[in-house]
Parts: structure tokens; C-alpha cells; sequence
């Protein structure tokens, strides 16, 4: 099957503490993309997220393990200090270096009912691969 | 996980002797049953540990271990700096300091019965919980400086509290050797609005009854008795802790080769305590501790004026506090000599018995008080250590039950409000403002930590003394 025909999407896997998330796509940053909303979804439900806001968001890793670290981890600390919370994402990766805007809005404990903050992203089976495919996957868990 | 991977001690302890890269053995404290329950990975994770550079006597797993980041929670591991010990970011947790303390109240069940709902409404006014709430305490630099280096007396010196609070602290509420200027601007911006807040997850604060006491000797020296209320409080370093967590694991992964540390698994980043990077996390972590403890020390001023509306009559005294995601330097006895160590604790508590020098006079007879967390609408209990847990674990126990189920399959079996509406059926008045926290933390979705501590106890870990009902948890 063409990788292409894959819609970006992403879905949360067990962990006995905590939760995992993962983004699957056509694409690298599509994947970080939608590991992000799944990221979002631990919180609240994205649907319930508008965009009004938009943030600028940079960082760089070494691989593209330590950079879905590295993403998840900015996000976190932009939701946290700025009382965010975002519903979509665009990306663009190139040679270890994410350049991003964050969309969405300001927590609102009525609207979004969120159930747990998110201290941070972990190693623990974080995967960054291309299936055979050509189906891009990133996941880690994060620790709530 | 399969018994047979172990040669069993005794009835309660289970060795996994040196193999490949383990540098000693591992050792977990559980009986038949619950080993066979614990999830495989623990038993990974155990050998990972094992394999760090200066790793002494053995890795050790809590009765209440399970599958955590590289290292498990209810992981007890000790270095030594002589023989090239390291310090691991990953051994100690994104929630530095996180904790336990307990309150007394003076009242009984009889007297807060009426005032039950009251004082609910009280305390969820009053003590900020759940994603997004912020504190009345807004951090500049100076008062962050005061905050990292003072801990719960910095808290004090800014009025919240009072002075006979702090020998009931551990490092007498402030830990030596923080070093602030490694704690980045981030980790500060991320902790100025959020002291004095609970957090969210199985954070909580809960106003619980004595219901049962095992140790009628030992629960009068710690001034329990059945039928009295107290109020724990269970939260950490939020914010400062985890952004400190999340920056030292990152650099202690990409500097692991450079100090030719072999990492089994990336989670377990480390580095030696030697090395300037090891000097720089010890002093940031040591400043979390501290925000921990002055944090804890916040929320029992603000848990103080909460009750103060409802019973104006009433002091609550501290009974202790607790903290189980620590590295600290202890002295321990390894190989019939003493060492100064660099205990690492990850969801396990400090359990020092009777006569341990650390000890405030209070407690030096009887041993420190090792409280432990249930979650909302299971028991908690009260433990004291024992002279036995040094040789075990260098004085450590268990510090809660863990869950049983994943937040999402949490979420599919429950409602948050059913859940709310199931506890109330029992006498346990919930306040949260979250109903899907709620159902994420239902009290199904965790192990009975009555076997766990049972298994403590007779595993000489830490003896119990008291368990503790739910009556109101404000849920973060």
C-alpha cells in the first residue's frame, strides 16, 4: 500500500503508570504532528481545543528519537508556563532541526475539563521508525 | 513474572543473582503471589540497575515495584562515590520529592461527621488543584533563591507555618548542598505561580480516619489513636521538579559515552557523581527537594486556614512528612564498614528505625514514622522503620500501592461521576475538577496496598502501626 494513502492519526498505547502516545503518517513531521494531538488528548479532547492562539516553537536533537523527546518536551513546557493547550500542529524537520507553530487556546478548567497535566516525555518506548510500508510511527510515554 | 528466574531468600525476599553485566545481585521484597503478579519488565529493570557503575550490595525492588522508567518505581539503589558511584536523573523521577505528610487534627469521627461537607467545600476552595491552577504566590528571583536553598523554612520565614513543624520534616525541612544556579530559567519560570498548588494525577489531599491500629505501643508514641482524623497531603516538586528531571536526563544521555558509561537503557541516564555534570544534578535536585518541602509546607498553611473556618477551635499539628523520589548521601554498613552512599529512592520511602542518628529527638526511640499513600477511597497506612531495613534496603520501604490499570482502560470502565457517586455511597466525600481525573484514579484501577504493606512488614522493611480511611480527598 502507498504510504500516501495513509491519513495522519494517532492513538494512545498502555502503560501500567502512565500513557503512551503515538502519531502514525506519511510523513516525519506528520507522525510528530499527531504524536503531539495524541499528546493533547492525554489532557483533554482535542475536539474541544480551538486554535486561536499560535506559538512558535524550535528545538534540534541528535537523532530523531531524542528530537520527538526533545518536541514533546517543548510543548510541555509551553503549556504549562503559557496555560495552553493546542489541537493542531505543523511542522517542518530538516536535518535535526524542528521548527513548528502550535495551535490553540488557553486552558479553561469548564471548557476542557482537563484530567491530568503532563510532566514530561520519557525514553521508555520511544520509537521513531518507517515501517516497510513506508509509514512513518513516533511514540514515547509520558509520565502524568 | 516467573518465580523460577529467582532463588528465594526466604519468604519474603527473592534474588536475581549476577549475570552478564550486573555488577551485584537484584533483590525484591514480595511474597509468591505477588511476584507472580509483577509485571516482567520490573525484573528487566532490576538487572539494568544492577549493571551501573558503583553500584553496592544489591539493586532492591519495593513490594510495591512496577514497571517505571528504566528504573522501577519501588527501586531502592545505593553508589559509592570511591568506587566511580554515579547520581541518575533517571533513578530519581521527573517528580523529585514527591511526598507524603500527615497532619493531626485532635478531632474524632463524631465531631467532623456534621461538619463533613463543610469542610470539603473549605478545602477545595482553599487549596489550588488540578491542570491550571495557580497559587497567590508569585516567585521573583530573589524569592525563588530563598524558596530553593530553604525549603519549608524559607516557607516558614515567609509565614507559612510554624517552627515546631520542622523537625518533622525530613532534613529538618531543608536539604543541605542545593545549588540553585544549576536549576535553569525554565525549570523557575515553570514553578513561579505554582507553589502551594496540589497538582493533578494521584496527587491529592485527604482528610482520612485512623480505622485500624496494629502497633498499639508504637501508634501511642506517634499520637494515633483509632477514630481520630488527620490530613495527608500527597504532592511534589511540580512544575521546577519535572522540568529538572526532563533537562538532566536529556544531558545524561548524550553524555554518557563521553564518560564511557554503558546505559542499558536510556532511562536509566546517569552520570558520575564525580563528574561536574553528576555535581550539577545533585545540587538542582537538591533545590527540588527543597521546593517540595517548602511546597507541602505552603499547602499545610493554606489546609491550616481552610479548617480554621470550619473547627475555629482546632490546631493541626504536623505529624511528619515523607518524601519518595530521592537521591540523598547516607551512611550506611556495607561489609561490616561504614560508607557514605548516595542512596537513590524512586517511589520508595525512607524507613530509618529506632536510635538512627537522623533521626529528631521525637522519633530517635521509636523510629520514623513511614506514611503511606493510598489512593483515593482505598486505606492508607502508617508503618515505623525498623533497625532490620538497614541491613535489608539501606532503610527503605514501600511508598503506595500503584496502579493495577492504565489511565485509558480506567477511563473506559468508569465515569468520573459514578465514581464520585459509588464513594459518596460509602461516606467519602470526593471534590475534584476534573470527573474524567476522577475516573482515572478510581480506586479499582490500583493494587490493595494492604498487601503490599503487609508484605513490608514481614519482610522487616518497616512495621505497621495504623491504617487510615478515605472521609474527604480533594483530587487534584
Amino acid at each position: 500500500m502507498d504510504s500516501n494513502l495513509i491519513k495522519p492519526h494517532w492513538e494512545h498505547f498502555e502503560h501500567d503508570a502512565d500513557i503512551g502516545i503515538r502519531g502514525i503518517a506519511p510523513t516525519l513531521e506528520q507522525a510528530f504532528e499527531q504524536a503531539a494531538v495524541a499528546m493533547t488528548a492525554v489532557v483533554t479532547d482535542p475536539l474541544m481545543v480551538s486554535d486561536s492562539k499560535a506559538v512558535d516553537i524550535q528545538c534540534e536533537a541528535t537523532d530523531n528519537e531524542l528530537l520527538l523527546v526533545s518536541w514533546i518536551n517543548e510543548l510541555v513546557y509551553v503549556m504549562a508556563v503559557k496555560g495552553l493547550l493546542f489541537n493542531r500542529y505543523q511542522i517542518i524537520i530538516n536535518n535535526g532541526k524542528l521548527s513548528a507553530t502550535a495551535f490553540g487556546e488557553a486552558v479553561n478548567r469548564k471548557k476542557h475539563h482537563p484530567a491530568v497535566e503532563i510532566k514530561g516525555a520519557t525514553f521508555t518506548d520511544l520509537h521513531v521508525y518507517q515501517r516497510t510500508d513506508g509509514v512513518w510511527v513516533a511514540q514515547c510515554i509520558v509520565d502524568v | 513474572m516467573d518465580i523460577h528466574q529467582f532463588i528465594q531468600l526466604d519468604e519474603t525476599s527473592w534474588e536475581i543473582q549476577p549475570i552478564g553485566a550486573m555488577r551485584v545481585p537484584g533483590i525484591i521484597y514480595a511474597d509468591a503471589q505477588l511476584l507472580l503478579d509483577m509485571d516482567q519488565k520490573v525484573y528487566e529493570q532490576i538487572i539494568n540497575v544492577a549493571t551501573l557503575p558503583g553500584i553496592v550490595e544489591a539493586a532492591y525492588a519495593m513490594p510495591d515495584a512496577h514497571w517505571g522508567y528504566g528504573f522501577p518505581i519501588g527501586g531502592v539503589a545505593a553508589f559509592d562515590p570511591d568506587q566511580g558511584g554515579v547520581v541518575s536523573a533517571g533513578c530519581v523521577g521527573f517528580d523529585i520529592s514527591c511526598g507524603v505528610r500527615t497532619l493531626n487534627t485532635g478531632l474524632n469521627m463524631a465531631e467532623l461527621q456534621p461538619h463533613k461537607q463543610a469542610l470539603a467545600d473549605a478545602l477545595y476552595r482553599t487549596v489550588p488543584a488540578g491542570v491550571g491552577s495557580r497559587g497567590k504566590i508569585h516567585l521573583n528571583h530573589k524569592t525563588m533563591h530563598g524558596m530553593l536553598t530553604g525549603g519549608a523554612q524559607w516557607a516558614l520565614e515567609q509565614g507559612f507555618g510554624e517552627e515546631q513543624d520542622l523537625e518533622r520534616i525530613e532534613e529538618n525541612g531543608c536539604m543541605a548542598g542545593a545549588e540553585p544556579r544549576y536549576v535553569s530559567p525554565r525549570a523557575r519560570e515553570r514553578q513561579k505561580d505554582e507553589m502551594g498548588t496540589l497538582g493533578s494525577g494521584n496527587h491529592y489531599l485527604e482528610v482520612q480516619r485512623i480505622a485500624e491500629i496494629f502497633d498499639q505501643t508504637v501508634a501511642s508514641g506517634f499520637g494515633l489513636r483509632v477514630d481520630d482524623v488527620v490530613i495527608s497531603i500527597h504532592c511534589g516538586s511540580r512544575g521546577l521538579g519535572h522540568q529538572i528531571g526532563t533537562e538532566f536526563l536529556k544531558e545524561m544521555v548524550m553524555a554518557a559515552v563521553q564518560h564511557q558509561i554503558v546505559l542499558p537503557d536510556r532511562e536509566l541516564a546517569c552520570a558520575p557523581l564525580a563528574s561536574p555534570l553528576g555535581k550539577h544534578y545533585l545540587g538542582a535536585m537538591r533545590a527540588a527537594i527543597n521546593c517540595a518541602l517548602a511546597n507541602r509546607q505552603i499547602i499545610t498553611h493554606l489546609t491550616r486556614q481552610a479548617v480554621a473556618t470550619v473547627f475555629p477551635d482546632i490546631h493541626l499539628d504536623l505529624f511528619y512528612d515523607v518524601s519518595h523520589n530521592t537521591c540523598k548521601l547516607e551512611q550506611h554498613r556495607v561489609d561490616g564498614r561504614k560508607k557514605a552512599l548516595y542512596v537513590h529512592r524512586k517511589g520508595a520511602t525512607r524507613a530509618f528505625g529506632p536510635g538512627h542518628p537522623d533521626l529528631p529527638a521525637v522519633f530517635k526511640e521509636i523510629g520514623q514514622p513511614v506514611l503511606i499513600g493510598g489512593s483515593m477511597g482505598t486505606s492508607s497506612y502508617v508503618l515505623c522503620g525498623t533497625s532490620a531495613s538497614e541491613q535489608n534496603s539501606f532503610s527503605s520501604a514501600c511508598h503506595g500501592a500503584g496502579r493495577a490499570m492504565s489511565r485509558s482502560k480506567a477511563t473506559k470502565q468508569w465515569q468520573g461521576k459514578a465514581v464520585v457517586g459509588q464513594l459518596a455511597a460509602k461516606g467519602i466525600v470526593i471534590r475534584s475538577p476534573s470527573m474524567r481525573g476522577v475516573a482515572e484514579e478510581a480506586p479499582l484501577a490500583y493494587k490493595d496496598v494492604s498487601v503490599v504493606v503487609d508484605i513490608a512488614d514481614r519482610a522487616g522493611l518497616a512495621r505497621k502501626v495504623a491504617r487510615l480511611e478515605p472521609v474527604i480527598c480533594i483530587k487534584g
